[in-house]
């Protein structure tokens, strides 16, 4: 009972992560009819984000060991230490909450940039060609991480007070040994925050009114003269945001590298075709499903009876939806049927 | 009366409480030109639907020179039994020449529904070639073979389209609006060009909504009218018909 | 080259094959004032070509985009592999069995692929190419060997080979009949085979299949409406391409007999369709220039590295030279992928016919030109 729960906590939030790119593809899918596979690059974007911030953080100089005194032994010791003792200590350890505000401006710039310079000539054309291009473009944000960064694992560690776990058996009844890290909590809460708000913005605000209204219909709110071109540039950055934050969050849980963007991106076209294109909120819940469904699979029991399982299961699971229900969990009829 | 090329018998259709298709009954003659005309929402498209094997009826059935039963059938199974139709927007190859536009139906009405030979080319292929080169020079288009079809102008496809339909010999052709979108000088040249197919003797069912082409080219014109035929006949029959002054216009006469 | 290029077009079929041969067979000669000419790359060029081509009859002709054909592209060679454990050195056989098995595979996969067009389709063959790419790592290992990958060894038990003749000392080499693969013998052994995929797909290119094939991506619509049923002809060029593709898996183990699953990563399917694409997709010789183009630049962008860089600027004073070195070193050696993402984006930007729409367009430039020269010399008479 206590593994299947735990494995529930890990797919939700691996299935958090999914939904956050899969939210991010639809909704520019649904508004801006643009299949980009460059997607899963804002997700490693994001969390070299992180990655960044840290290092920079982490800047640090050589100085003089105070525990070896009978030799010059000189140890790095970072900037912020020097320069604000116990405050910069502090500083470094919440690296990668604090990442955040830089990685929100980041992620705008990246996204304007890539929509500006590249997708919205690609509007017109076929999604063949969409395809190709976002492809090619993931590929060179790729190399270019990996040119900066390196072809390994970069350990991007959690701010020390939620580095350990959480008694959460207490909470739920299933006594004191039960325990989850907290990190990993926070993750869940986050992302469900951020899919909250998107949805509230969606749903409260005019502008998300007209997005929701453009994945209807895009020629008709065109007509209606809306300026669609800068609703078309926001979304964008917006989806690269969202992206983005989820990377910049998920660092601590899987140690960035540089192929990580595409591995994330095949799984979440996976599961915005399970969810259904150009439905939002089946993109979100086929995230969680799968991420639940993959974690389960993985479980001893599992496969000791399948083995090998966990890794193919999310595409099983496609190809039998793609099959007998195209549209997807909660597509809307119609679109995208052969 | 010789057998009829299509017979429809007792059709019923509804989309959740809508009834589009009210016991249908429809013989179509062979040679002749079976127009059938209806205010919007009549259940023309409908009718078309079940004809060419996109939806089925609820009840009833559509048979084919006496025996075959078309419910059910696939499109290009329908098409392989002898019935070709031709789209409200014109719908060809856009990207290959005039010459191998005609040909390909003409292939697959030779090869069937699939066909794979190896070594088989192209160039051997002269019997087939020479017969599309006289399709089109038979819709007046043979100057034109080379060139792309996408580049034609809409009444240009059209007269592929029918180039397309023709090589195949189907037994019924079936004309889906021919002549929508078009200006006057367009669909006068459609008309003389469906005229000198009807000298040929097709089979033809014309749904169309301008008067003007259907007086000049039916036999037999069926009237629909929310979902059920009011009036078959003639077209001075329908033409001084009351009832069908009545659907279409409250009244005014044709 | 334009007006090679129209001789090939109108030419009938023999003579077409016969200079394709002629181009193919020289190679040694005529790549040699540029640099190519050593066996390993003369083989690259040819296999991949064999690859190419074969991606180009479903993509080029149909328009279907799959993600997925690295994947015989490691089952091919995996294949051979095993035939060479199994059975015998003797190329013959696993490239046999490396094209059937292929096919088989292509046969399910394009089965249930087909049943959706456009970008399903596209991203159901990618994630069969992932799932086979995960499996390779796992359940598969036993066939695969994982991480290691499959190689020869010495207890191999070689059936028909041992049985023929006693075991050498040390590892066997593949072998045609006693011929050996290595160095040049393997690069014409190759460029033959490559001259018959080429006669192969000439073939499907030039005939009704073919033109159905075309009319397909043209309106998918209509096609069904003048009698023929789509799904199976998708399908067969689905099968069709992914035997090529297996042919070619099994050439690479057959000049270099190991097996790896890096192979069937959706890199390498990336690979084949910009070589397709930089060529020209749904042209006959487009793909082969894509993979010249490719695999000459790859040879030479990934063998740079820093020093040779240094080298090249030295004539610069050195704060120039540095500078240089560090803008151009991203994109040598191991930054040749970077290269190549930004080639297909520009490809895909400015050229998406690829160099054959090139050479039209200059070709057609060329004409208009000489037509207004001679018309401007007749005014003034």
């Amino acid at each position: 009972m206590d593994s299947i729960l735990i494995q529930l906590l890990n797919g939700l939030d691996k299935g958090g992560a999914y939904a956050l790119i899969a939210l991010g593809l639809t909704l520019v899918f649904g508004t801006l009819g643009v299949v980009n596979f460059a997607h899963g690059a804002l997700f490693l974007i994001g969390a070299f984000c992180a990655v960044t911030f840290q290092k920079i953080l982490t800047f640090s100089k050589q100085v003089l060991d105070p525990n070896i005194t009978f030799f010059d032994a000189y140890i790095e010791q970072p900037y912020l230490e020097l320069w604000f003792g116990e405050t910069g200590l502090a500083i470094i350890d919440y690296a990668v909450p604090l990442s955040i505000i830089v990685t929100i401006p980041t992620m705008l710039l990246v996204g304007l940039a890539m929509e500006r310079g590249l997708i919205r000539h690609f509007y017109k054309r076929t999604h063949a060609e969409q395809i190709l291009v976002t492809f090619g473009l993931a590929i060179v944000l790729q190399e270019i991480i990996r040119h900066f960064f390196g072809a390994n694992p970069i350990p991007t560690p959690a701010p020390d007070i939620v580095s350990g776990s959480a008694a959460i058996g207490t909470w739920i009844g299933l006594g004191e040994n039960f325990v989850y890290p907290w990190w990993r909590l926070i993750y869940l809460a986050s992302s469900i925050t951020i899919i909250s708000s998107v949805f509230a913005f969606l749903n409260l605000t005019t502008f998300g009114m007209v997005v929701r209204a453009g994945m209807f219909d895009r020629q008709m709110v065109a007509f209606l003269g809306i300026n669609v071109q800068r609703k078309f540039t926001i979304i964008f950055g917006l989806a690269a945001v969202v992206a983005g934050v989820a990377g910049a969050m998920y660092a601590p849980i899987l140690p960035p590298d540089y192929h990580m963007g595409m591995d994330f991106l095949v799984i979440s076209f996976v599961i915005v075709v399970v969810g259904g294109m150009g439905s939002l909120r089946g993109a979100v819940a086929a995230g969680f499903l799968l991420g639940i469904l993959q974690s389960l699979a993985s479980m001893t029991v599992v496969s000791s009876l399948f083995p090998g399982i966990d890794q193919i299961i999310i595409y099983l699971v496609a190809v039998v939806i793609l099959l007998t229900r195209p549209r997807g969990l909660m597509g809307r009829k119609g679109v995208m049927e052969d | 009366m010789s057998k009829p090329v299509l017979k429809i018998s007792n059709v019923n259709k509804s989309f959740g409480g809508l009834q589009a298709l009210r016991d249908i009954n429809l013989e179509i003659e062979k040679g002749k030109v079976h127009a059938i005309i209806g205010p919007n929402g009549a259940g023309k498209s409908t009718l078309l639907n079940v004809l060419v094997g996109l939806l089925e009826p609820d009840s009833g059935s559509v048979t084919f020179n006496g025996g075959i039963n078309v419910i059910g059938k696939s499109p290009h199974e329908i098409n392989q039994i002898g019935l070709a139709r031709v789209f409200q927007t014109p719908e060809i190859f856009p990207d290959l020449s005039l010459l191998d536009n005609v040909m390909i139906p003409a292939f697959s009405k030779r090869d069937g529904a699939f066909h794979f030979q190896l070594f088989r080319s192209l160039a051997s292929e002269t019997k087939i070639t020479q017969e599309a080169k006289e399709v089109l020079a038979s819709v007046g288009m043979e100057a034109k073979a080379e060139e792309t079809a996408g580049s034609l102008s809409r009444g240009d496809k059209r007269r592929l389209e029918l180039a397309m339909c023709l090589i195949q010999h189907p037994d019924l052709l079936l004309l889906d609006e021919p002549t929508a979108g078009m200006a006057r000088h367009d669909t006068n040249k459609t008309i003389e060009l469906l005229m000198q197919i009807k000298e040929g003797g097709m089979t033809k069912i014309i749904i169309e909504h301008d008067m003007h082409v259907v007086f000049s080219l039916a036999d037999t014109i069926s009237v629909l009218s929310q979902g059920a035929i009011i009036a078959s006949g003639t077209p001075d029959e329908i033409r001084g018909n009351p009832i069908v002054q009545e659907a279409y216009l409250g009244g005014v006469e044709l | 080259m334009k007006r090679l290029m129209n001789i090939f077009k109108k030419q009938s079929d023999l003579t077409t094959i016969l200079l394709f041969a002629a181009g193919v067979l020289t190679m040694p000669i005529w790549l040699d004032p540029i640099g190519a000419n050593y066996p390993d790359l003369l083989q690259k060029f040819v296999i991949f070509g064999i690859f190419a081509v074969g991606y180009n009859i479903l993509f080029g002709l149909t328009g279907y985009l799959s993600f997925g054909h690295a994947v015989f592209l490691g089952v091919g060679s995996y294949t051979a592999v095993w035939s060479f454990k199994l059975f015998t050195m003797n190329v013959l056989p696993a490239m046999l069995f490396a094209t059937l098995i292929s096919g088989l595979i292509a046969a399910a996969i394009g089965f249930v692929s087909m049943r959706r067009s456009g970008i399903y389709f596209s991203i159901l063959t990618l994630a069969f190419a992932q799932m086979f790419y995960n499996l390779a790592y796992s359940v598969l290992i036993p066939i695969t060997n994982g991480e290691t990958g499959l190689q020869l060894r010495m207890h191999d038990i070689r059936i028909i080979d041992n049985y023929f003749s006693d075991p050498v000392a040390g590892l066997p080499s593949t072998e045609l009949f006693g011929m050996s693969m290595n160095g040049y013998s393997g690069f014409y052994f190759c460029a033959v085979v490559l001259i018959l995929a080429f006669y192969v797909a000439m073939k499907i290119f030039r005939s009704p299949f073919g033109m159905k094939l075309k009319a397909i991506k043209s309106n998918q619509h209509r096609m069904r409406y003048i009698g023929s049923d789509t799904r199976p002809y998708l399908i067969t060029a689905f099968i069709i391409s992914g035997m090529f593709a297996g042919l070619a898996g099994a050439l690479l183990a057959v000049t270099d007999p190991l097996a790896g699953a890096e192979r069937m990563q959706w890199t390498a399917s990336g690979e084949v369709i910009l070589m397709t694409i930089l060529g020209g997709v749904g042209t006959l010789f487009g793909p082969l220039i894509g993979v010249g183009v490719i695999k000459y630049l790859e040879n030479i962008f990934s063998a740079i590295n820093e020093a040779v860089l240094h080298n090249f600027f030295s004539f610069m004073p050195l704060w120039a030279e540095n500078l240089l070195v560090a803008i151009t070193a991203p994109f040598v050696g191991e930054g040749w992928h970077l290269t190549l993402g930004i080639l297909f984006m520009i490809i895909i930007i400015f050229l998406p016919g690829g160099l054959m729409e090139g050479f039209q367009k200059i070709k057609r430039r060329y004409l208009t030109i000489s037509m207004k020269d001679s018309e401007s010399t007749t005014k003034q008479e």
